[in-house]
């Protein structure tokens, strides 16, 4: 387990050596900022709360996750250096967790360099402090579980495009199954507790109490186990 | 040292390597020829625990690959073929990277370790260039540097002159030799010349079976007056 480290310290930095990061972090702040000012009504609704800043990140995170995940596995199997990490003393485990923390702790940069619209907030009004922490920790806890899926696709091709394409998908369907639209369209046709069902399978079900700041159990284990599960997976799949 | 006791591989249907066993000792230098394709690199990829055997096994110092693949990675130094290594690193970064994977995390010892790596190599100059802008034989003696780092008790070369000039050639021949004499070295090669300059012994690979497993002056004696390379062929091609 000690191995995690250098692996986590170097994939990290990594994104910093390259543009990578750079245009990462200026895309995700004005595109989430910019959707929560200029489709989230952020001023005209008058309140002093992130909600219209953290109810995109499901739809944000769609996108730009596989473009952080889609390098991942699929960068190390095309240009050979996958073969030099699995011939270093660590394990496929090891491996798998360095670079999947590095990315979250990236993630969560990412996420908290928004810390400026939590100032405003506080500037202009009296927030819920509570309730930006907890849209703080759901979002970056989502964002943990998109990884994975990410991860997973990119451990199963050398090519990120198809890499990409895959992690979109997944991701898609992960969003979509809890999506009201999608849900009222469904409940026409299935009874109650089978959309209810579906949508329990959706990253927006589990994600919406966060932004109201209500820290659910059952959202951070589902969270966390997509997570745990997806890197499970990518494991087999890399020694496969 | 190294053990290879009947090692198979197979893909799909296709038998790429078929039963090879040979042992290697400290102060060999195992040349390893054959056409493109027999299973020379696939042969080193499962001694190295990149990949594993259908069937058989291979022992490094007693360790076995098959159960305990990190105590033989923790053993070998390795140079996979074309010299892998993450491009936007610094040759400083990057052999820093592999130190702490190794092991070597306390400063001193790293630095030491670096420097004797660097230095051995003739890499000084470039400590601090990125891997990516530098030329092929400065890239492949990274990988030199990057498998040696750690003195291991056995090197497993996958055509480490493949793609070098003629001096560049001579240099990591002159490499090889220094180290030869306390280590058990396996090297891969199409250059018949450099069995003759290099090895204390010479293993044929073709479609997977070891045709010849002898010294270079037993191989020369079995078709006196012959270049190597006529030899070479009328072993590799009578079985095709």
């Amino acid at each position: 387990m000690s191995q995690i480290t250098p692996v986590l310290k170097r994939e990290f930095l990594g994104y910093f050596r390259s543009p990578v990061a750079y245009v990462f972090l200026v895309v995700f702040l004005m595109a989430s900022v910019g959707l929560a000012f200029f489709v989230g009504q952020f001023f005209r609704a008058n309140q002093a709360s992130l909600e219209s800043f953290f109810v995109f990140h499901p739809w944000l995170f769609l996108f730009l996750i596989p473009a952080v995940g889609m390098r991942l596995w699929s960068e190390e199997k095309r240009s050979g250096t996958v073969e030099l990490l699995f011939t270093l003393p660590l394990t496929t485990l090891d491996a798998v967790l360095g670079k999947f923390l590095a990315a979250w702790a990236f993630l969560a940069v990412a996420i908290l360099l928004s810390f400026p619209m939590a100032i405003t907030v506080g500037y202009l009004g009296d927030p819920d402090w509570g309730v930006i922490a907890s849209g703080y920790l759901g979002s970056i806890l989502m964002a943990g579980a998109y990884l994975g899926v990410c991860s997973l696709t990119s451990a199963l091709t050398k090519n990120q495009v198809i890499s990409f394409v895959l992690s979109v998908l997944a991701c898609l369907v992960l969003v979509f199954l809890g999506w009201s639209v999608f849900n009222g369209a469904l409940s026409a046709v299935l009874p109650v507790w089978a959309v209810d069902l579906i949508a329990n399978f959706s990253f927006v079900t589990h994600f919406d109490a966060f932004t109201k700041g209500i820290i659910d159990p059952k959202d951070v284990v589902f969270f966390l186990s997509l997570t745990g599960l997806t890197l499970f997976l990518n494991v087999v799949a890399l020694e496969r | 040292m190294i053990e290879v006791k009947g090692l198979v591989k197979h893909y799909g249907s296709k038998r790429a390597v078929a039963n090879v066993s040979f042992t290697v000792n400290r102060g060999d230098i195992l040349g390893f020829l054959g056409p493109n394709g027999a299973g020379k690199s696939t042969t080193m990829k499962m001694i190295t625990g990149f990949i594993s055997p259908t069937a058989g096994t291979a022992l490094v110092n007693g360790h076995d690959v098959t159960r305990d693949p990190v105590a033989v990675k923790k053993q070998l130094g390795y140079l996979p073929e074309s010299a892998p290594a993450y491009g936007e690193m610094t040759v400083e970064e990057f052999l820093a990277f592999i130190a702490e994977v190794r092991g070597f995390r306390a400063r001193a010892e790293k630095t030491t370790r670096i420097n004797r790596a660097l230095d051995l190599t003739h890499l000084q100059s470039v400590r601090t260039q990125t891997i990516e802008t530098l030329s092929k034989g400065y890239k492949q003696r990274v990988g030199f540097a990057q498998a040696l780092l750690h003195d291991p008790a056995a090197l497993i070369l996958d055509e480490p002159t493949d793609g070098l000039d003629p001096n560049q050639k001579n240099e990591v021949r002159a490499l090889i030799r220094s180290m030869a004499a306390e280590k058990a070295v396996v090297l891969s090669t199409h250059i018949l010349e450099e069995v003759d300059a290099l090895c204390t012994r010479v293993i044929i690979i073709s479609q997977g079976k070891i045709d010849v497993d002898e010294s270079p002056a037993a191989l020369r004696a079995r078709q006196p007056g012959a270049r190597l390379d006529e030899i070479f062929r009328t072993l590799t091609s009578s079985d095709a």
